[in-house]
């Protein structure tokens, strides 16, 4: 899977809040499309679960269901606390698990 | 040429047989069709699964949307919650809920006092015009809920 696009500052004011903005590669596959070929129902897999820890912390987590789009895009907000890292995991229907991390730097 | 023609009989016969039972199974589809499909009533009984949501209220929630999303698999979606998002009084949970999709939870996102602003933007399917709305629930039990129509010209959760 292609690594997912992440849009965050690199450093903040102590006190700021700053937006993220994330995009993940995937078909988010709904589970009620048939195969043409085969004329089988293609099984549901989507992400359904996506958090964004800060310092370990869970300042945000997303539930989705078949209704969010292909290439789950999510944008949210962050207040900027102390330095350290954040970090995003997108959790799939089948248990896959895509996880990256950014370094903030608060001054 | 009479072989062809009593062929030709016995086709429209088969074709006006094949139609009638057609007829039957397509009016059999839609009806379970509009049983599988998400009511303004479902939307009502889901905001009442929420907790505190039976006595949910209308406003503080913003949900922006086009007016016309030409194309329902991916529409763009944005809701603001007027909250400070401070410790004593900020947004736990924003549920993004669908009066026309099949299933009529679309995604619900917690939030916490570091989100530092209630807001947030993702992109939805939408199968045909409907309302979208969105239910806050905040830090004191309360729940508001706002939501938005949106005319869908070409649906997004065809099979």
């Amino acid at each position: 899977m292609a690594k997912p696009r992440i849009k965050t500052p690199s450093t903040a004011k102590a006190g700021e809040v700053f937006q993220v903005k994330t995009i993940l590669k995937h078909k988010m596959e709904m589970g009620n499309r048939k195969d043409k070929k085969t004329g089988k129902t293609i099984p549901r897999n989507i992400v359904n679960k996506f958090e964004c820890l800060y310092n370990g912390k869970t300042v945000f987590a997303a539930h989705q269901e078949p209704g969010i789009s292909a290439n789950p895009y999510i944008a949210f907000y962050v207040k900027a606390t102390e330095s350290g890292t954040l970090e995003f995991k997108w959790t799939e229907d089948n248990g896959k698990v895509t996880a990256e991390t950014r370094k903030l730097t608060v001054n | 040429m009479t072989q062809y023609s009593s062929k030709a009989v016995m086709s429209r016969r088969a074709v006006l047989g094949a139609a009638g039972t057609g007829l039957v199974a397509v009016a059999g589809t839609a009806l379970a069709a509009r049983t599988a499909q998400a009511a303004p009533a479902d939307v009502q009984a889901k905001i009442g699964e929420i907790p505190g949501g039976a006595a949910a209220k209308e406003g503080k929630v913003t949900v922006k949307l086009p007016q016309i999303a030409e194309n329902g698999r991916t529409v763009p979606l944005t809701v603001t919650v007027d909250s400070p998002q401070t410790e004593a009084d900020h947004v736990k949970r924003i549920h993004v809920l669908s009066e026309g999709n099949p299933t009529p939870l679309i995604a619900y996102y917690d939030l916490s006092p570091q989100s530092g602003k209630a807001e947030i933007a993702t992109r939805i399917r939408l199968a045909k015009t409907q309302n979208v709305v969105a239910v806050a629930e905040m830090s004191d039990g309360s729940v508001w809920t706002g939501k938005k129509q949106v005319k869908v010209t070409i649906g997004g959760c065809g099979g």
